[in-house]
């Protein structure tokens, strides 16, 4: 009997010791892989503010936010309109233009300018780029088509375009999250 | 043969370094090197006690935003901390609204965004501390020819870092009249000044830290003498230097005990594997 | 190879023996580190020693990777993104104090790894392959050290890689040229620490390959051990596993208590502060070092001031400094001694304990100081008893020398006499484990 308690208690240390050798290595992966994840730095620089004076009704700009394109877009009346004719509920992502836009603000579009497929830039918001067959976005790596309210109407992308977190600081000043 | 050449390669060796040194030997007895200024009159730095010192040490944050605002209204003028963002200095116990004025207070670089023109705008809490020069140039010409050095990581590039910089803010004085004496040659040139803390001993920078009370004090705080405002920027600097001291100090601990933990299970588990097994 | 007794790996579970079957991995590592490498038993804590230069490796490979992920190898942004790493990067402080520090704990046991080989004769027959392979690791490892350390681009890494660059230029004819070549330009700039980053990478993989082959020529003949007398019988050894795994295992938490230590409380211990300075080519600092575990070697480099019939006194100190290791690849032939540990040759020991030792600690020493007297002329003294000891008294020793008895066997040497009822005695509890 004793000299099984003792087989035991000398079993139970090996096994104590190879799992501290564990938790050790759980400590050392732990640094390694987070320190992959974005800094500090990069976290900070996480707000930009645009202004919106010159854009005229009907033009669009590019900015930068988060290293990306975001779509700040004046909406002319008829492009209001075209987008509040549309069924809701026959949409693949289903949202009006108005939770898409602030109050009082509904011909401010403001969206990241990120095709939800797999990351291209539409286009649509320069100057003389093709808007596709919803006269919003388009975006020519696989042919997704965004309407007026930046939208999915047609093409592989899941969802609508994003938008940002955003305030306007004033009347002609946006700033983005 | 082998042996034979070895030990021939052995004596070339050998006989070469005896040549050098019979003739350093001779050479430092003919003519003995002539003491020097910096050799003699080089202090070391005086001693200085901060919270952060130590295994246990901890940042004084009080202490920290004193040193800060010495930096802003003295240091700032002249040197740069380029490594440091405003951001950072939510670290020293600041509010993110204070940061922001601290940061909208500071005027860094930019574009006018109509003409594309260098223009400068207020900081905000991602940008870093501007430069107060625009390129090396710049500041030799407005600093009688030496360059104010970054400040960012001045406690670690120097020996004892933080008692260095507390020692030369507080040891500007007049040339001894024994250095003088001694070494009619060594006089500090004019637009220097003496410092026996600094390793040549004649320095560019005037003493930025002339008279007590020359930075305002808020209530709670101790009285702003010269001595205490060089202690407290030297403890501003220590955080520049090295911001993450405070996580280092805590971590190391918890690794350290818990290895010792770790050890003492592994040396108790090499017994019992090799009890009986004499070696 | 391996002793006749030694177990053979038996795959259990049937994935295991698919899998011998076609790629036989675990029962590579099974001799190796496993069950299947017999070793002897009275090995000292001197020989945990080759064990933690691996971890060294793999720490230092692992950290590496991390900071070169973060690092940016232009002169502009250099030492820029290192200070980024630790200041943003999370855990970066970490990584960085981590890969700097580790540079200093793998020499430290290399050095102790280096020298017990000196002291128990592990470069003698038949080991001489391990032995060379060895010296092989420690002039990459140099190379490596002395590239990592000028990635920063401070004033340190400006100035090593200027100075020790210009020791190619003491090469006649060709020196200039190669030191251009080497540098990609007149002096240290972009082109050199591009260079320097893709070979500072590389290399660490070039020496885990020689290590491979260190380890490989090491099991041939199995390890030596501190009585030196070759291994004769099953009671002898014990398996690697679970034996020297157990040892190792513990040794392992010592060494990372004290790097733990340096890393975390004295991380800028062995650094120098002019490397927190970026680099400056207009200005030299006033003291210029390369990291501690050249100094030695540098030591040797500056005794040389006086040229030596036609040979100038810089390339003297070049050829000094590279031979100061290169004679170490003569050694297994240097001493012809048949007694291999220095605990049974009286005369060896005493040049080692009391000639040896105290030179390098002295080269230490003065390699670090300033290039000022005294510490030129102690060095001098130092250097010259350094090549003395390996190229003369060496030589001459092993052929004058009259050894102590040594034991008949490893068991004998640890148990006092060996005969079959202490085999079976020590062999029992063995076979309970």
């Amino acid at each position: 009997m004793a000299e099984t308690e003792g087989v035991r208690r000398r079993d139970f240390i090996n096994i104590a010791a190879v799992s501290a050798a564990g938790v050790a290595g759980i400590g050392i992966v732990v640094p390694l892989v987070s320190q992959m994840s974005a800094s500090a730095d990069v976290l900070a620089a996480s707000s930009t503010e645009i202004d919106i004076s010159a854009i005229q009704p009907g033009q669009a700009i590019k900015a930068v936010f988060r290293k990306q394109p975001v779509f700040v877009r004046n909406l002319t009346p008829h492009e209001i309109e075209a987008a509040n004719k549309v069924d809701v509920a026959s949409l693949r992502d289903p949202q009006t233009l108005e939770e898409r836009t602030k109050e009082g603000k509904e011909n401010w579009l403001i969206t990241m300018g990120v095709c939800t497929h797999l990351g291209c830039v539409p286009l649509g918001a320069g100057e003389g780029e093709v808007k596709g067959e919803f006269g919003g976005y388009f975006c020519p790596c696989h042919g997704s088509a965004y309407d007026t309210a930046a939208r999915i109407r047609k093409g592989p992308a899941p969802k609508n375009l994003e938008v940002p977190k955003y305030e306007f600081s004033s009347d002609t000043v946006v700033k983005i999250g | 043969m082998a042996r034979i050449l070895s030990i021939l390669v052995g004596l070339f060796f050998t006989v070469a370094l005896a040549w050098s040194f019979g003739k350093g030997a001779y050479t430092q007895i003919t003519e003995p090197p002539a003491a020097t200024a910096e050799h003699e009159f080089h202090l070391h730095p005086k001693e200085l006690h901060l919270a952060s010192d130590g295994p246990f040490g901890k940042f004084d944050k009080q202490q920290l935003q004193r040193g800060f605002q010495i930096y802003k209204e003295v240091c700032s003028a002249c040197h740069s901390l380029s490594h440091v963002a405003f951001r950072d200095l939510a670290a020293l116990g600041y509010s993110e609204g204070q940061v922001k004025a601290i940061a909208a207070g500071f005027q860094v670089p930019g574009v006018d965004p109509t003409t594309g023109e260098a223009n400068t705008r207020p900081g905000l809490p991602t940008d870093y501390f501007p430069k107060p020069f625009a390129n090396d140039t710049a500041a030799r010409a407005a600093n009688n020819n030496a360059i104010p050095p970054d400040l960012s990581l001045m406690t670690k590039a120097r020996h004892e870092g933080g008692p260095y910089v507390y020692s030369l803010l507080t040891g500007f004085q007049a040339q001894p009249a024994a250095l003088l004496k001694e070494f009619p040659d060594a006089k500090t040139p004019d637009g220097l000044h003496y410092n026996p803390y600094f390793a040549n001993l004649n320095l560019a920078m005037a003493p930025p830290l002339t008279a007590d009370g020359q930075v305002e004090s808020s209530p709670g705080n101790p009285k702003p003498t010269v001595d205490q405002m060089a202690k407290d920027v030297s403890a501003f600097l220590v955080w520049t230097a090295e911001p993450k001291l405070e996580k280092r100090n805590q971590t190391g601990l918890a690794v350290v005990l818990f290895l010792i933990f770790a050890t003492v299970l592994g040396y108790m588990s090499y017994r019992n594997i090799w009890a009986g097994k004499k070696h | 190879m391996s002793f006749p007794w030694a177990k053979h790996y038996t795959p259990a579970h049937p994935f295991m023996k698919w899998m011998d079957d076609r790629l036989p991995i675990p029962r590579l590592v099974y001799n190796a580190v496993g069950g299947g490498y017999e070793v002897p038993r009275n090995l000292n804590y001197f020989w945990n020693f080759g064990f933690l230069a691996g971890l060294c490796l793999v720490l230092q490979i692992v950290t590496g990777i991390v900071m070169a992920m973060h690092y940016a190898a232009n002169t502009a942004v250099a030492f820029d993104t290192i200070e980024m790493t630790v200041r943003d990067v999370n855990w970066g402080w970490l990584m960085r104090y981590a890969h700097a520090n580790g540079a200093s704990a793998f020499f430290v046991v290399i050095y102790i790894h280096i020298f017990r080989g000196f002291y128990y004769g592990s470069y003698k027959a038949p080991r001489e392959m391990v032995w060379l392979l060895g010296v092989v690791i420690f002039l990459l490892m140099m190379a490596t050290a002395f590239m990592g350390y000028v990635l920063p681009w401070g004033q340190m890494s400006f100035w090593g890689a200027k100075v020790i660059t210009g020791l190619f230029g003491a090469i006649p004819f060709v020196g200039e040229p190669l030191q251009q070549w080497l540098l990609g330009g007149f002096a240290p700039d972009n082109a050199a620490l591009n260079r320097f980053f893709s070979l500072h990478y590389l290399l660490p993989f070039v020496i885990l390959g020689v290590v491979i082959l260190h380890i490989w020529a090491l099991h041939i003949p199995g390890s030596s051990n501190p009585t030196g007398v070759e291994v004769k019988s099953s009671s002898d050894t014990v398996p690697f596993y679970p034996f020297y795994v157990a040892k190792d295992g513990w040794a392992i938490g010592v060494f990372a208590i004290l790097f733990a230590i340096a890393v975390f409380y004295f991380p800028n211990a062995l650094g120098h502060p002019d490397n927190y300075i970026p680099a400056n080519p207009m200005s030299t600092p006033a003291h210029i070092v390369p990291e501690w575990y050249f100094w030695p070697f540098y030591a040797i480099l500056r005794a040389f001031t006086q040229d030596f019939f036609f040979i100038p006194a810089k390339l003297m100190g070049v050829l000094a400094m590279f031979g100061a290791i290169l004679v170490w690849f003569f050694l297994p032939w240097l001493d012809k001694s048949p007694v291999r540990s220095g605990g049974y040759r009286p005369l060896y020991r005493k040049f080692f304990f009391f000639g040896l030792i105290p030179a390098m600690l002295v080269l230490f020493y003065c390699g670090g100081a300033a290039a000022a007297e005294p510490y030129v002329m102690i060095s001098q003294l130092a250097a010259l008893y350094y090549f003395a000891h390996f190229l003369i008294i060496i030589p001459v020793v092993s052929a004058i020398e009259k050894p102590l008895p040594l034991p008949f066997s490893i068991t004998e040497s640890v148990l006092g006499k060996d005969d079959e009822a202490v085999l079976d005695v020590s062999a029992a509890p063995a076979s309970a484990v």
